[in-house]
C-alpha cells in the first residue's frame, strides 16, 4: 500500500542533488550530471518495461534522435530557444516512437524485443551512413540553447551551473510525471496491461492504444534525456543510438529494480558509477583496459545476488504475492 | 417473448479442416439461465470466446439486441454489456481482490488522459467493485492479494471481475470448476440470483447443477447443437441419452 510519505525520499534527493554543487569539483559534477540525464532515460524505459511489461530494446534510437534534433536544429546560427528546441525534440523522438510502436506493438514477448531492436538499428545506421549527421564522426553543438523572455536571458545553458539546474529540474519533472502516470486510471491500466491483458480486453480496454500512448510518451521522455545529453556533450554520434546505448538503459532498469521508479533512477546511478569504477586506472590498474569484462562481471554477480534489483535490498516487508509478480 | 438479448445465428468456426463450432443458432433472454453441455472438445469453449468477441466466426452472424456485432472487437463488446469469465482462472495475482475488480470497473470510464486523478480515488469504478465484491461475498478479503485467495475465492473473483464492467449478458466458462459442495451451492445461488436482470450462459460439466438451475439446455457434440430445450426435454431426447448421458447400448 502506497502510504502518505512516499514522496519523502524522492524530495529528499531532489534537495541534496540542489545543495550538491556547492561542495563538488568540476568533475564529480560532469559525473553527477551525466547519472542524472541517464535517470531520466532510465526512468523512460521504466514506463515500458516496468509498468507496462514492453521490454523493448531499441530504446536508445529516441534518445539518439532527441540528442540529433537538438543539434541540428541549432544549426551555426548561433544558439536556439529552449522554446522551441525541447518541443522540437521531443516531437521528434515521439513520432519515430509513434511509426515504431505502431507496427512493433502488434509483436509480443522475444519478437517485439527483436523488432524494436531492429528499428532502432535502422536509426543508427541512417546516423552512421548518411550526411545527415556528419555520419560516424558525429557533429559538434557549437551553441547551447538559451531561454529567453522579450529580450533578457533567463536560462543559459552554456553556463555549467544553470545546466546542471535544468537537468536536476528535468529528472524531477520526468519522476513526477511517471509518478501521476503510475496512480493514475492511465497507469493502473497499463499495470493491468502487464500482468494479464487478456482479461483487460475482456474487461472492455483497447489495449493496443493504451500500449501505443505508454511507448510515445517513454519515446519523447528518451528524446528528453537525448536533448540534454548533447547539451551536456556538446556533440553527438551515431553511438548513441546503438545497441550497446539500448542494451545499457536495459540494464540500469534491471539492475535497480524493474517496475519502480525510484529502481531506475538507483539503476543509473550503480550502473554509470560501476563503469566508471571499471575504466579507473587508479583504482584496477591494467584490468581497466578490460573494462567491459570487469563491469559484465559485476552486472552478473548483481542479477544473480539481487535478483529483484538493488531497490529489493531496502523491501523486506512485501507480501509472498507482490514479491512473485511486483 | 422479446427479442432475445444475445443472439448466434448458424455460428462457424473452422480450424483448418477440424470445424470447431458448426452452424450454431442460439438465444439469450435477460432472465434466463442456458446451459451449455457436451463432451470435452464439443466446441463449448470455442463458442464462449467466439460470443464474447476472442475469436471471430468463419460464417454466421451475433447479434445483441437487434444489432450486428459479428465484427466487433472484445473490448467493444465487454463496454457493450458481454462479460465473460474464464475456464481457466484469469485474475491479477499481485493485486489486491479489491483492485481486480475495480480495474475491470474502470472499462467503463477510462478517462486515461485524466493523469491528475488517482485511479484509487476514482469513485465510479469503487463503487462498482464494492458492489461486485459484496455480489460474491469477497469483501472480507477486498484487501488480500489476489493470488493468495484459495481456488474457490478465486473462481468468485472470476465472477465478480465480469459483474464489475457491468454487463448484460454474463458468458460463465465452468464456474463450479475444482469447487467443493459449500462452495458449489454459494455459486448456484448467485447464479439465481443474478438471471433475475442478466442473460446468462453457462457453460458446465457438473449435470447436478446444470439440471437444477438452468432454464434452457443447449447440447453440443462435434460442434453441433443436437438438442436445445427445457431440461425436463433434454433428459428424455433419445440422442442425448445416446450422445451424451450414456445411455442406449
Amino acid at each position: 500500500m502506497a502510504t502518505d510519505r512516499t514522496w519523502i525520499v524522492p524530495v529528499a534527493v531532489l534537495l541534496a542533488l540542489a545543495a550538491l554543487p556547492a561542495v563538488l569539483t568540476p568533475y564529480s559534477q560532469d559525473l553527477v550530471l551525466k547519472i542524472a540525464v541517464y535517470a531520466i532515460f532510465a526512468l523512460s524505459l521504466q514506463l515500458l518495461v516496468g509498468m507496462t511489461g514492453l521490454v523493448s530494446l531499441g530504446h536508445a534510437a529516441f534518445l539518439g534522435i532527441g540528442a540529433y534534433v537538438a543539434v541540428l536544429a541549432t544549426g551555426d546560427g548561433g544558439p536556439a530557444s529552449l522554446l522551441w528546441l525541447l518541443p522540437a525534440a521531443l516531437a521528434a523522438a515521439a513520432t519515430y516512437a509513434l511509426f515504431v510502436g505502431v507496427l512493433s506493438l502488434r509483436t509480443r514477448g522475444v519478437y517485439f524485443i527483436m523488432v524494436t531492436l531492429a528499428f532502432a538499428q535502422m536509426a543508427y545506421f541512417v546516423f552512421h551512413d548518411t550526411k545527415v549527421g556528419g555520419g560516424s564522426d558525429g557533429i559538434f553543438l557549437y551553441a547551447k540553447p538559451v531561454l529567453a523572455l522579450a529580450g533578457t536571458t533567463l536560462v543559459d545553458l552554456d553556463d555549467k551551473r544553470q545546466l546542471y539546474y535544468a537537468v536536476v529540474a528535468a529528472l524531477a519533472s520526468t519522476y513526477a510525471l511517471l509518478a501521476l502516470i503510475g496512480r493514475s486510471r492511465f497507469g493502473h491500466a497499463l499495470a493491468g496491461i502487464r500482468i494479464n491483458e487478456q482479461r483487460m480486453r475482456a474487461a472492455g480496454f483497447a489495449t493496443y492504444p493504451y500500449k501505443l500512448a505508454a511507448f510515445v510518451i517513454a519515446g519523447a521522455l528518451a528524446g528528453l534525456a537525448g536533448l540534454l545529453l548533447a547539451v551536456k556533450d556538446g556533440a553527438v554520434n551515431p553511438e548513441l543510438l546503438s545497441w550497446h546505448e539500448s542494451g545499457a538503459v536495459l540494464l540500469m532498469v534491471i539492475l535497480g529494480g524493474i517496475g519502480s521508479l525510484r529502481g531506475a533512477v538507483i539503476g543509473a546511478v550503480a550502473f554509470t558509477l560501476l563503469k566508471e569504477l571499471c575504466q579507473s586506472e587508479a583504482l584496477l590498474g591494467p584490468l581497466a583496459g578490460h573494462w567491459q569484462l570487469t563491469l559484465g562481471l559485476a552486472i552478473i554477480a548483481f542479477v544473480a545476488w539481487l535478483p529483484k534489483g538493488l531497490i529489493g535490498l531496502g523491501a523486506p516487508g512485501k507480501t509472498r504475492a507482490a514479491q512473485r509478480d511486483g | 417473448m422479446a427479442e432475445p438479448l444475445l443472439r448466434a445465428l448458424s455460428l462457424t468456426r473452422r480450424f483448418g479442416g477440424l470445424t470447431a463450432v458448426d452452424g450454431v443458432w442460439l438465444d439469450l433472454n435477460r432472465g434466463e439461465l442456458h446451459a451449455v453441455i457436451g463432451t470435452n472438445g464439443a466446441g463449448k469453449s470455442t463458442l464462449v470466446n467466439m460470443l464474447s468477441g476472442e475469436l471471430g466466426a468463419s460464417a454466421g452472424r451475433i447479434e445483441l439486441e437487434g444489432t450486428d456485432i459479428t465484427s466487433w472487437s472484445q473490448p467493444r463488446r465487454s463496454r457493450a454489456g458481454i462479460g465473460r469469465s474464464y475456464q481457466r482462472t484469469t485474475i491479477f495475482p499481485s493485486l489486491s481482490v479489491f483492485e481486480n475488480a475495480r480495474l475491470c470497473a474502470q472499462a467503463r470510464t477510462q478517462r486515461p488522459w485524466a493523469l491528475w486523478q488517482a485511479a484509487g480515488a476514482c469513485a465510479t469504478s469503487g463503487a462498482a467493485a464494492g458492489q461486485a465484491l459484496a455480489a460474491t461475498g469477497l469483501q472480507d478479503v477486498a484487501q488480500q492479494a489476489a493470488g493468495l485467495l484459495s481456488h474457490g475465492q478465486q473462481r468468485q473473483l472470476e465472477i465478480a471481475m465480469c459483474l464489475a464492467t457491468g454487463p448484460r449478458v454474463l458468458l460463465l466458462d465452468e464456474p463450479l470448476a475444482g469447487m467443493g459442495a459449500e462452495e458449489t451451492e454459494r455459486m448456484l445461488a448467485l447464479l439465481t440470483e443474478l438471471k433475475r436482470d442478466h442473460a446468462l450462459m453457462l457453460v458446465e460439466h457438473d449435470m447436478d447443477a446444470v439440471f437444477r438451475v438452468a432454464d434452457v439446455i443447449t447440447v453440443m457434440v462435434d460442434g453441433a447443437v443436437i438438442a436445445s430445450g427445457a431440461p425436463d426435454v433434454i433428459r428424455n431426447h433419445p440422442e442425448v441419452r445416446v450422445a451424451y448421458l450414456g445411455e442406449g447400448h
